[in-house]
């Protein structure tokens, strides 16, 4: 969090977040659009990039940024699917258990329990 | 059965998935210790799972594949790396071919399950990392292929039933 909050303490990374979030960029162009130097703007994605707010990736010479929001969004879909895996899993288990409690070998277990 | 917690952490691709259930610890170890058990309740309801091979010991290979209604194949492999029963289980978990080896490019996802007794029950707690968020993606589009599947197999039945009805 407190990353984020460093990230984003200043008016050049907010605007790039902004930027970036409406529509990926290269830092080529982000760089032309304010009044400093390439490695300038450079840096600020890597703080960026660093609290993950923003992605960089590269695709051929250019390194395109974009905002992490979508891919935050789509990992969370992605494991709510998973999720649902494993509750349909556990509720097999639960069947199982409710139909066999006590299948062969549950001595041992308790046995095995007290060890 | 209670989901007791589900808990998702999107920048360490974890799922990490808390259950209780009405039995003992050792009870529910068997149920991933022993095939038998075990693919029971691995699949889905519709894509029961087959266990050829669950060499139940550190470092030790596990092959299955589950059948899908309309008698698809889809393979799977584990490979154990920690045991220490009955209260906790380390593998990593991944696609496999039509000849039961990996599907290199799907990688793993790594699953830590722990079993503890909580007040008479037993509380698993199933911890799965994924290596990145482009496997995620892969890994649940070939799952959800297969529930697609599944469903246009559910579709196919109930149009048959309807046929002959």
């Amino acid at each position: 969090m407190d990353r984020i909050f460093q990230a984003l303490a200043d008016a050049t990374r907010r605007d790039i977040v902004v930027r970036v979030a409406q529509r990926e960029q290269s830092v080529t162009a982000l760089a032309a659009s304010y009044a400093m130097s390439f490695a300038a703007v450079q840096k600020h994605v890597a703080v960026l990039e660093r609290a993950s707010l923003v992605v960089k990736e590269r695709r051929g010479r250019e390194q395109i940024v974009h905002g992490n929001l979508e891919t935050v969004r789509r990992a969370a879909r992605l494991l709510e699917h998973y999720e649902e895996v494993w509750r349909f899993r556990a509720q097999s288990i639960s069947d199982i258990l409710r139909e066999d409690p006590n299948e062969p070998g549950n001595e041992q277990d308790r046995e095995g329990e007290k060890s | 059965m209670t989901v007791v917690s589900s808990q998702t952490d999107t920048e360490a691709l974890t799922l990490t998935f808390v259950a209780d259930f009405d039995a003992s610890v050792q009870r529910v170890w068997r149920l991933w210790q022993d095939p038998r058990q075990l693919e029971r309740w691995w699949g889905p309801p519709t894509w029961p799972a087959t266990f050829e091979r669950h060499d139940f010991v550190p470092g030790g290979r596990s092959n299955y594949f589950m059948t899908g209604p309309e008698g698809e194949k889809g393979a799977g492999w584990w490979v154990t790396t920690l045991i220490e029963p009955p209260h906790r289980l380390e593998f990593e978990d991944g696609f496999a071919d039509e000849n039961g080896d990996p599907v290199a490019q799907m990688g793993s996802v790594r699953a830590v399950v722990t079993l503890d007794e909580a007040g008479g029950r037993t509380r698993m707690t199933m911890v799965s990392t994924f290596e990145s968020l482009d496997q995620l993606q892969k890994m649940t589009e070939m799952g959800m292929e297969e529930g697609m599947r599944q469903a246009l197999g559910q579709i196919d039945t109930l149009l048959a039933e309807d046929v002959s009805a």
